[in-house]
């Protein structure tokens, strides 16, 4: 898979953080974060998952002019999509080597793990798929590694 | 304010309260912030209808955000050297989530400091929505 380059930036840190409700002033505020231990504003641990805002081909989002399958005019524009709606994230692990910073550049590599499938009670088949990610500095050092596993379902998961 | 480990042992826990009625508004903040605009988290007339799903639900990278907040208040911001979870049930809006840590191990390596936590988010009827680990540089 290609390379993706993913610039960290202040404002990006801020929003995700809010999302999550974290108002830790590490996140938003440099002059309160330069006092703390890490010495000014850092990324959130998962943070790193926000790379998809720079992946160019992440398919799950919304383009001009391309088939989406969320609502519009009917209530989904893709017809004969499977139930279910397509996968669903079963794991996500992270490897710290060091704090995320505004002004980083990383480059994200992710490669294909194992793939493995299972019986289940509440969604029939699934098949899990494992993504292994490198996120490397400016400077090609290490900084994140993430596992993530998937599931796609064969049909919707029921409340249990 | 990071953590000692002459003053942890095996069994100790911190909890938090990490969401309170979680709003559909707060899983849209997720999707712009994250990137991830996949209409089951989004999209109630396509969840519905079409996806077969009672209403959206929260990415489960939200929970796993919601656990982190609870894991970096715990053992400080820029600490934590791992985090992993299995997302072993769906959140949905209106759901209160506990996030709770609970000491396993207390390691010296390379004459660092280190705790491994075992974590566990709930949700209001006590059912788990993600379950994991974590390790945590500390203090001596």
């Amino acid at each position: 898979m290609a390379k993706i380059t993913f610039p960290v930036e202040a404002g990006h840190i801020m929003l995700f953080a809010r999302a999550i409700g974290d108002y830790n002033p590490v996140y938003h505020d440099a002059d309160a974060a330069k006092k703390t231990e890490v010495g000014g504003i850092i990324a959130s641990p998962t943070f790193p998952q926000a790379v998809a805002q720079f992946d160019p081909e992440y398919p799950l989002r919304w383009r001009p002019g391309q088939p989406w399958f969320g609502s519009g005019k009917t209530a989904s524009g893709v017809e004969n999509r499977p139930s279910g709606g397509g996968g669903l994230h079963a794991e996500q692990h992270f490897e710290y080597h060091r704090p995320l910073r505004p002004g980083d550049v990383l480059t994200v590599e992710h490669r294909q793990g194992n793939t493995w499938e299972r019986e289940s009670k509440r969604a029939g088949k699934l098949t899990f798929r494992e993504r292994i990610a490198e996120y490397r500095d400016q400077n090609g050092e290490l900084v994140v590694t993430a596992r993530s596993v998937g599931v796609t379902t064969e049909r919707p998961v029921e409340r249990s | 304010m990071a953590l000692k480990a002459s003053q942890l042992k095996v069994g100790d826990t911190h909890s938090e309260r990490v969401v309170e009625n979680l709003t559909r508004t707060q899983i849209v903040m997720y999707c712009g912030a994250s990137g991830d605009y996949n209409p089951l988290h989004a999209d109630e007339v396509y969840v519905t209808q079409k996806a077969g799903y009672p209403s959206v639900f929260a990415h489960g990278m939200l929970t796993m955000g919601l656990t982190g907040k609870m894991l970096t208040n715990y053992v400080g911001v820029g600490r934590v050297t791992k985090f992993g979870v299995r997302f072993t049930n769906q959140v949905w809006p209106g759901d209160d989530l506990d996030a709770k840590a609970t000491v396993t191990a207390l390691r010296e390596e390379g004459g660092k400091h280190y705790v491994d936590l075992a974590l566990s988010t709930t949700n209001q009827d006590g059912k788990e929505v993600a379950s994991g680990s974590a390790t945590a540089r500390v203090d001596p």
